[in-house]
């Protein structure tokens, strides 16, 4: 029992930067060091605010590394991390960014983070070989529309009211920086068909579209259902943006029962 | 027989961000080194670097995240996901450290120290064996850097690592730059510390930069930062430890403020002539 408590004092201490240094932890100069301490106390720290630097540069990019800074270190010590898997640490940063006060004035702050967010998933995410057009076009006109299609495992769609879009590529160097010009909302398509992560910005009612085939509703009835909610849905366009960012793993067999 | 199946040669850590240049060419090194937590997600380019370094390299993976000293239970699904890394890539050899990074169900991403004592020596033995038995192969068990003590220990650190191998067959992963680190932090002899070290244990050696700061009480406080190249202290040590015992697969970390592939390649390749040098010096007839 000694040593459990010795580990949970010294995990408190760790995480604590106020407290003394835990009983027992001693230097050849010292009973109490408070500067050696302090190192283990800054190596966890700076290495989880590291973290969240390397996911999310166009996100800090916006606020400032400063700003940032100080948005990391009250992240990391509200949410440390659950699991060794440090690469996805940060998952639930996005939404801590939308709750944040000081943030408030740059309201697509949080969206551009999710986007950021969704790139290193989509890093991440199981291979699988995309689907070309060449490969599509050997099937029936006729059967397209009651085709189902499962999406690439890397595939995410960030929806947002701001223009992240716009706003990541200005900000992590795909794009100069420039006045948006055209501030609506914007919805991204974000996939991996092999080792380079690709954001794209989805036409009209492709967000829609896009989670109708993922939840596996065939071709007609998706375009169908994105039609119904954006009268400007454009089917031939949003195929075209599935295709280029290779999104589409491969087709189901039109008549297959939907999955439960 | 020997402790680990890596070649008796230089090798360096890698980095993603070299992989363009290690690509290109034929490397003169003996194996690369990465951390197993970085390749646990479920593909792209991490996996498809790591294929390539399998493909025409010695591979040793090595482990930041096992929680070998901690307290509590091994992550079981942690172990998981290294036995599929291990069983896919089939490296020549595994390590982690004696220490602890997870507690109460946070991930504190560092090594964080134990007090050497009866109790907590059966607690890692148990998990040693626990991730030997999963595995199915040795591991390599890493000296920690340290900045503090503990009033609770009662084992010298070198009788501590001696009895977990001797208990559970495992090797041991020597650092170099954390043997002079620690001796410097709690002024003690780096020396002596490698003369009680069990050299016939080990199966690699690790080297790598740190640099040196003061505590509150004016003493030298050193801090294993991987930042920098190694410095010549630690190369000299490391040159009395091969001279008497040969060449080790050793191992050149770098970890913060990367720097191009020519300058890691160059750090290995110092290594290298270290460890040739010692090959022809034990190869040469006693009286010449």
């Amino acid at each position: 029992m000694a040593m459990q408590k010795c580990q949970s004092d010294f995990a408190r201490a760790v995480r604590s930067p106020d407290w003394a240094v835990p009983h027992g932890v001693t230097s050849h100069n010292s009973d109490a060091p408070r500067e050696r301490f302090a190192v283990y106390r800054n190596n966890v720290m700076v290495g989880l605010v590291s973290a969240l630097e390397a996911r999310f540069p166009a996100t800090r990019k916006i606020v400032g590394k400063d700003f940032f800074k100080g948005a990391a270190k009250l992240f990391a010590a509200m949410q440390p991390p659950r699991s060794p898997l440090m690469m996805f640490y940060g998952d639930e940063f996005p939404s801590f960014l939308a709750d944040f006060e000081p943030a408030r004035e740059v309201p697509y702050l949080p969206g551009v983070a999710r986007l950021e967010a969704a790139r290193t998933r989509a890093y991440h995410a199981v291979d699988a070989k995309p689907l070309t057009p060449a490969a599509l076009s050997g099937s029936l006109a006729d059967a397209l529309a009651g085709m189902r299609f499962i999406l690439h495992p890397s595939v995410e769609i960030v929806a947002s009211d701001y223009p992240v879009v716009t706003i990541w590529a200005m900000n992590s160097g795909e794009n100069d920086l420039a006045p948006v010009t055209d501030w609506r909302g914007e919805d991204a398509l974000v996939s991996r068909p092999r080792f380079d992560v690709e954001v794209r910005r989805l036409p009209p009612g492709g967000k829609t579209f896009l989670q109708n085939l993922a939840a596996k509703s065939p071709l007609g009835e998706a375009a169908a259902a994105a039609l119904a909610g954006n009268p400007s849905f454009d089917l031939a366009a949003n195929l075209a943006a599935l295709f280029a960012g290779l999104a589409i793993e491969m087709t189901n067999q039109p008549n297959e029962a939907p999955l439960p | 027989m020997r402790v680990s199946q890596l070649p008796l040669s230089a090798g360096a850590s890698f980095k993603p961000e070299h992989f363009a240049a290690i690509s290109a060419a034929p490397q003169p090194l003996g194996f690369f080194e990465v951390h197993a937590e970085n390749y646990m997600g479920g593909g792209g380019p991490p996996h498809a670097q790591l294929g390539f370094l399998r493909e025409h390299y010695a591979l040793s993976l090595h482990g930041v995240g096992l929680n070998i000293g901690s307290t509590e239970p091994l992550d079981r699904a942690h172990l998981a996901r290294l036995k599929e890394l291990c069983d896919r890539y089939q490296p020549e050899c595994f390590s982690e450290h004696l220490a602890w990074s997870s507690h109460g169900g946070i991930f504190f991403n560092d090594l964080l120290p134990l007090p050497y004592t009866e109790a907590n020596l059966t607690s890692v033995i148990d998990h040693v064996d626990e991730v030997q038995s999963t595995l199915g192969r040795r591991l390599l068990l890493e000296n920690p850097a340290t900045y503090v003590c503990f009033q609770q220990s009662t084992i010298p650190e070198t009788e501590f690592l001696a009895a977990i191998a001797r208990a559970t067959g495992c090797g041991l992963l020597l650092d170099v730059n954390n043997v002079f680190v620690a001796a410097r932090n709690h002024a003690t002899s780096a020396s002596a510390y490698l003369e009680a070290f069990p050299l016939d244990l080990v199966g690699e050696i690790h080297l790598a930069g740190h640099f040196e700061t003061i505590d509150g009480e004016g003493s030298p406080l050193c801090i294993d930062a991987h930042g920098t190249p190694v410095v010549e202290d630690v190369f000299a040590l490391f040159d009395s430890v091969i001279a008497s015992t040969g060449p080790f697969p050793t191992l050149i970390e770098w970890d913060n403020d990367v720097p191009d592939w020519p300058v890691l390649r160059a750090e290995a390749l110092a290594a290298q002539e270290r460890l040739d040098r010692v090959r022809l010096v034990r190869a040469a007839p006693a009286a010449a």
